[in-house]
């Protein structure tokens, strides 16, 4: 494969990606842009970044090999990057840290965020705290409710949760509110994007944070097998765990990548977020890429066990890598996550988050299609204690 | 009134010494049945254009009012195509120009040349898109071009200089000077700064400057009036029409446009 060099330098990814948004943000993205671009090409934030992954966050995070899951499964060799043993239980912590010091660098004080679940609240309330950042979460009425130890965490370090009661008040809503509160405090505040998605250049800043995902994995399997991996495979809700695995590969034909999204109740039910699989290009939140909408161009409803994955869009250069067919697109259901779930729990004692549940449900049907001698690694991107009660409702239903 | 040249006609209404009033409504607030009935009553109140919203169910640039008034118009069923052939079936009845507010998506889905032929021929004199800035602009500009819809652009109080420049040059129609920091909706009072943002846009602009979001009284229009053309008044008249006021829409709007007392 040639060079990979996207995005372009505006933003796109072929016909994905872009800026699409309101004059008064415009400004503050351009800067942006402008800020990131001096400080990849500054040493001194390349060390700081580095200091801080590996003493606040922890990294590098293990490549295990997960012996007894492969041999249950019976085909390839099978290896877990633990994201889930990040400081705060998964990758997003990688990308709060980079956009946290983009923050310091750009003299802002105050710092706005959305969450689904909580994880990339709980991620950039944890930065704030630690970097002395004034912190408001935007999140969903319904999520609150589900998410109420979460909600406890972020009040905890410091920071506001404030509730979204527009739409379907979940994660879709909760970006709406933070792109307006953003709007109307965009001299003093930084928004620090949780996920690929939005306005560029968000999507290339996230997935230049998250590379750190790939870049260990392809360093750790050439040290533990003395070659790349034939096949990985994550989940793809924004998709930041997913590209930032991906991402270090994309020149190495030989590694066979997979993106997994949550089909839910099952495509044909239409109650799913796999945007890929059943989206149509369109605009959300900044950026044009695959999305779930109706024929006039309303934004539908995700669906998904998994708070994580529940967006109904998908980031930009996953609609490109898509179309380009470098990346492999497939979907699981809520009910083949439940049961990946159970089986790495029992087999290795690991408890996935439902969102990494969904990679794990897929690499155990590509495991049946590969041979012993071969390779797979499943990006395990969080870890799963916060899904437990949610779990025990499923199966005890 | 077919489609016009917004321009020329807003400069007609100019050079007699009034200031510009455009109104903004949620199509299918209230149901499709009343647009036509709304948009000869704000036409008899004396406004200079009407701004015709499009619901989006992912509204960024507005806040409560405007988002309460697109869910309510989604749940009638409005859609782009319903809103461009009822504007058809009236359009030699109506007596000033209409605008289209729409956010990207529901014209994307439509077909950028479909709609702007549509549109035409609904009588659509010009579009305001709050989701394309500059950067994004061509991927749209060439079709309504073709058309003749004025493709009016917005401008903000974060636009460095250089870059309103730019914005102002290349708008049709007018330029909507965006008043306030962050959403549409009621703010008690505008920042100082404002006035010297729409006197400088004055200076800058090729085309008339329109004051928007944030409008809520006459005082405050009348206040931003005076530093340039005229306002634009959203979620107020929305949220009045809503309450079934109409009395009221009809004094903000005659308070606001009335020569002489905003000295």
């Amino acid at each position: 494969m040639e060079t990979y060099t996207m995005p372009d330098k505006t933003g796109r990814f072929g016909n994905y990606g872009g800026r699409f948004v309101p004059e008064l943000l415009m400004p503050a993205l351009l800067e942006l842009e402008e800020v990131y671009e001096e400080a990849k090409n500054d040493p001194e934030f390349a060390e700081e970044l580095d200091n801080y992954l590996k003493q606040y966050a922890g990294r590098e995070t293990p490549l295990y090999f997960a012996e007894k899951f492969s041999r249950v499964l019976g085909g390839p060799k099978i290896f877990l990057k633990r994201e889930d043993l990040n400081h705060t239980g998964a990758h997003k912590i990688n990308n709060t840290i980079g956009q946290a010091l983009l923050t310091l660098r750009m003299g802002k004080k105050k710092v706005v965020a959305e969450t689904g679940a909580g994880q990339h609240g709980v991620a950039t309330a944890t930065v704030c705290a630690r970097f002395g950042l004034d912190c408001i979460i935007f999140m969903g009425e319904e999520d609150i409710k589900r998410q109420e130890l979460n909600v406890f965490r972020m009040e905890l370090l410091g920071a506001e949760v404030r509730s979204v009661k527009g739409g379907s008040r979940t994660l879709k809503d909760a970006t709406n509110e933070a792109l307006r509160y953003w709007a109307g405090h965009v001299n003093d505040t930084h928004y620090i994007l949780g996920s690929a998605v939005g306005p560029h250049p968000f999507p290339m800043i996230v997935r230049d944070f998250q590379s750190v995902i790939g870049r260990e994995t392809r360093k750790q399997m050439l040290e533990q097998c003395g070659r790349l991996p034939d096949a990985v495979v994550a989940c793809v809700g924004g998709g930041s765990n997913a590209i930032g695995m991906f991402y270090p590969f994309i020149e190495d034909e030989s590694v066979k990548l997979y993106g997994v999204e949550a089909a839910g109740e099952g495509l044909a039910s239409g109650r799913h977020a796999s945007a890929l699989a059943r989206g149509k290009d369109g605009i959300l939140h900044g950026t044009l890429s695959k999305l779930l909408q109706d024929e006039y161009g309303q934004v539908k409803e995700a669906c998904s066990i998994s708070a994580g994955l529940d967006y109904p869009g998908v980031g930009p250069e996953h609609s490109y890598l898509h179309d380009l067919k470098r990346v492999s697109y497939t979907s699981v259901t809520d009910v083949e996550a439940l049961e990946a779930f159970q089986l790495l729990t029992k087999t290795e004692g690991i408890l996935p988050a439902l969102e990494s549940s969904h990679a794990v449900a897929y690499a155990m049907k590509l495991a049946k299609t590969m041979k012993p001698e071969e390779t797979l690694v499943i990006c395990l991107s969080g870890r799963g204690d916060k899904d437990v009660e949610h779990v025990k409702k499923r199966l005890e239903e | 009134m077919g489609k016009v040249n917004l321009k020329k006609y807003l400069q007609s209404v100019l050079s007699v010494g009034k200031k510009l009033f455009i109104p903004y409504i949620m199509a299918g607030d209230g149901g499709l049945d009343a647009l036509e009935e709304r948009i000869n009553f704000l036409s008899a109140c004396g406004v200079s254009a009407i701004e015709l919203g499009i619901p989006f169910s992912d509204p960024v640039a507005d806040g409560p009012v405007i988002q309460r008034a697109g869910i309510r118009a989604l749940k009638n069923g409005t859609t782009l195509e319903g809103v461009l052939e009822r504007l058809k079936a009236f359009k030699e009845s109506r007596t000033v120009p209409v605008i289209i507010m729409t956010y990207l998506n529901p014209v994307f889905q439509y077909g950028l040349e479909r709609f702007a032929r549509d549109a035409e021929e609904a009588g659509v004199s010009g579009i305001i898109i709050p989701d394309v800035p500059l950067e994004e602009e061509g991927l749209i500009s060439g079709v309504l071009r073709k058309y003749g819809i004025a493709h009016i652009r917005l401008v903000a109080l974060t636009s460095p200089e250089k870059r309103a420049k730019e914005i102002a040059v290349r708008s049709e129609g007018f330029l909507y000077a965006v008043s306030v920091m962050g959403t549409t909706g009621t703010r008690e009072k505008h920042d100082a700064e404002v006035g010297g943002y729409l006197r400088k846009l004055k200076k800058i602009s090729p085309v008339p400057v329109l004051a928007g979001f944030g409008v809520s009284n006459a005082e405050q229009a009348r206040n931003l009036s005076s530093f340039c053309d005229g306002v634009i008044v959203g979620s107020k008249i929305v949220q009045l029409f809503n309450e079934g006021k109409r009395e009221e829409i009809r004094r903000l709007i005659m308070d606001s446009v009335s020569v002489g007392m905003n000295v």
